[in-house]
């Protein structure tokens, strides 16, 4: 069972992938339907042909007897042998014969006939032998059309020989015999060639594909640059290979913060228990060991809610809770909950969210995203002064066309342009900040639930401090429909 | 108070029933779905503890069960599932209470002892009274010795359900869940600067504090000459 090892059998291989291809397979349905197109196109030919020479031979045939049979009624029998013999000498391809009652030939050029043909008045094919000039050899057999009518007891048959129609449907034949090879040959060949070039850039792709397979993202697709569709399916993964590539980037990024961020507490954590073992500490050091321990993992805890929740607004889980709301209660209700705060940083937080901003969504989601935005406000902006007053906080929910903007305004540091696109990943968390305690998830909530709603997160300076906005798009008015 | 606790992981159910032993309540386990519902369905109970997930029979499946026999004992859901949406729909299906793992037990055994008393609570009442301090639910008039003390709307609301649970520690979180209708957390602690505010308005002045905070668990009203 070796068969593969044989030296063609790689070839066999190959040539049963070929013909499996399926512009080979095309190339042979096309080629079948040519083929028969081709022999119906030759017959209808064949069969016009062959009425068209049947009309004129009958048409002649039944002129010439006329003719007999006028002379025969103007000069009797004598008349007829005469002009049939007359007509017998002619060359041509007319065909004559006059026979006694008896069955004796009296003229015509006809030597011999088939058996019963002049008994039977009336058209019919029949092979016959032509009467020769003394002398020479007999004739060969030929096929005729003939008609037989009586005249006074005697059997006259004129016909006409055919050979002429069965030289034409030889050359026919011969057309269709040969354009039919060459059908084949021509489509065989050029299927065999089409399927090849089309298989040689599949394996090409094939090839790729797996080399991405085994690892490597960094492959692409060969583009002919033909702009055909083989091209443009390359193209199509090539897009699908570049998104992919930067998701993965994305990712693997994530998964680096999130193993950072989640070790460096665990370690400290590790740490302090060890230290709690190691020395010989009392009860009292024991019990400080412990509520930091589960201080410590009560911010994991709240590390793993953020990031659990980030993935749910990001997988559009959370789609299933959509109501519609008002916005501006929402900013009035988060800022009543801030608020106190604030004024214990020496903050004074306003709200300004009078008009009704609908909104449909999720709305723990939107007021977490909010939250988060008024609770980086307070912590960053304080404690500072602008222009000698408190530093204010603006929440603000108001429509701007056919968005809601629901925003949150500092006096703060702001963030330098360059990394405002930075800190709205996970974990992400700038120098200057990094003293505060937090997760550096509060911002990407805040835009994973903005996107969730089909809106965005943006951050703009505010001259100074910073402006952070959750832009969602606005609901048909409340209590509407 | 009588417990029952159906949950499949033994250590942790192993660690509440001592945990709530050493408070003085008494609980009972059970490890699968349908030995849950059948020790349930004794009606012995004043509060079950009901894992979401479960062998045999899930969490939702048996309070849905409970509440179909006309068995309204109070039910607080534990679960890993903690987003929004599986909290709604535990207490869709008939669940008082939810509380996403992992927890801290002095948050569980406030939850407990709120729904525990919540039967034969003073929600009918139309005036709580604590020590001297008086909350007409009605009128929204709150008086400290007869002296009338006056309220934002929020710590109105706060003072009104701290003083239901008098006697009872009430955590963050359920304040912040029965108060502000909020389930995320704030991450800074917002609540005890609301506390402080309302604390100032009742206690300041007084020779005897009423809002007690009782340390890492949250906060108590009670009268503190009883």
């Amino acid at each position: 069972m070796n068969w593969a090892r044989k030296p063609d059998g790689r070839f066999v291989a190959a040539l049963g992938k070929l013909l499996r291809t399926t512009a080979f397979k095309l190339t042979l349905v096309y080629l079948l339907i040519f083929i028969l197109f081709a022999a119906s196109l030759l017959l209808y030919l064949a069969l016009n042909t062959r009425r068209l020479i049947t009309e004129q031979i009958t048409s002649t045939v039944e002129s010439e007897i006329r003719t007999l049979t006028e002379q025969y009624e103007q000069g009797g029998l004598r008349r007829l042998f005469f002009v049939v013999q007359v007509r017998s000498r002619r060359p041509g391809s007319s065909l004559y014969l006059v026979t006694a009652p008896n069955g004796e030939g009296l003229a015509g050029n006809i030597s011999a006939l088939e058996p019963g043909v002049l008994e039977h008045p009336g058209w019919r094919e029949t092979t016959y032998r032509r009467l020769e000039a003394p002398g020479t050899p007999e004739g060969a057999e030929h096929r005729a059309l003939v008609n037989v009518i009586q005249l006074g007891g005697f059997h006259v048959l004129v016909g006409r020989d055919l050979e002429e129609r069965e030289r034409l449907y030889g050359i026919i034949r011969n057309a269709g015999r040969w354009s039919f090879a060459l059908v084949v040959v021509l489509g065989l060949v050029g299927g065999f060639f089409v399927s090849r070039r089309v298989l040689s850039r599949i394996d090409a792709m094939t090839g790729t594909a797996q080399v991405i397979m085994a690892g490597d993202l960094a492959g692409r697709l060969p583009v002919a640059g033909t702009g055909d569709e083989l091209d443009r399916l390359a193209d199509a993964v090539n897009a699908m290979l570049d998104r992919i590539v930067a998701l993965m980037h994305g990712l693997s990024e994530v998964s680096d913060n999130i193993a950072h961020d989640l070790k460096t507490p665990l370690t400290r954590l590790r740490n302090r228990c060890e230290q709690a073992l190691r020395g010989p500490t009392g009860e009292a050091d024991y019990r400080a060991a412990l509520e930091y321990t589960i201080e410590e993992s009560d911010e994991l805890i709240r590390t793993f809610d953020a990031l659990l929740m980030i993935a749910r607004a990001e997988s559009g889980h959370a789609r299933d809770n959509m109501m519609e709301f008002d916005a501006a209660e929402i900013a009035r209700d988060v800022s009543e909950l801030y608020e106190p705060l604030a004024e214990e940083k020496g903050l004074a937080l306003k709200v300004d969210a009078a008009a009704a901003a609908p909104v449909r969504g999720n709305r723990e989601l939107v007021s977490q995203a909010l939250a988060n935005l008024v609770d980086n406000a307070i912590k960053y902006a304080a404690p500072s002064k602008f222009n000698g007053n408190p530093a204010e906080i603006v929440v603000k929910a108001g429509s701007e066309g056919e968005r809601i903007m629901l925003s949150v305004e500092d006096r703060g540091p702001g963030i330098p342009k360059a990394d405002r696109g930075r800190v709205v990943e996970r974990f992400v968390r700038l120098e200057q900040s990094r003293s505060e305690p937090g997760s550096g998830l509060g911002l990407s909530l805040a835009s994973a639930v903005a996107r969730l709603h089909g809106g965005e997160l943006k951050l703009e300076d505010n001259h100074p401090g910073l402006k952070s906005t959750i832009a969602l798009p606005r609901a048909g008015p409340l209590g509407a429909g | 108070m009588r417990l029952l606790i159906i949950e499949d992981d033994r250590d942790a159910t192993e660690y509440l029933v001592k945990a709530f032993r050493e408070v003085g309540h008494v609980a009972d386990q059970a490890g699968d779905g349908e030995e849950g519902l059948a020790l349930a369905l004794e009606g012995q109970y004043d509060v079950l503890i009901i894992d979401r997930m479960l062998p045999k029979r899930d969490g939702l499946s048996i309070i849905a069960d409970l509440r179909t026999q006309s068995m309204e004992t109070p039910v607080l859901i534990l679960s890993a599932l903690g987003q929004v949406d599986d909290r709604v729909k535990g207490l869709r299906a008939g669940g008082d209470d939810y509380l996403a793992k992992p927890y801290a037990f002095s948050e569980l055994l406030a939850r407990v002892e709120a729904l525990a008393r919540r039967r034969g609570s003073r929600g009918e009442e139309t005036v709580y009274r604590v020590g001297d301090l008086e909350l007409n639910r009605l009128s929204h008039e709150v008086t400290r010795a007869g002296q009338e003390l006056q309220l934002q709307p929020r710590e109105f609301r706060l003072l009104e359900y701290l003083m239901r649970h008098a006697g009872q520690v009430v955590t963050r979180t359920m304040l912040l869940e029965n108060v502000w209708d909020y389930h995320f957390d704030p991450q800074t602690n917002v609540i005890d600067v609301h506390i402080s505010r309302l604390r100032s308005k009742i206690d300041k002045g007084f020779a005897q504090p009423l809002l007690h905070t009782v340390r890492g668990a949250g906060y108590m009203i009670r009268d503190g000459a009883r």
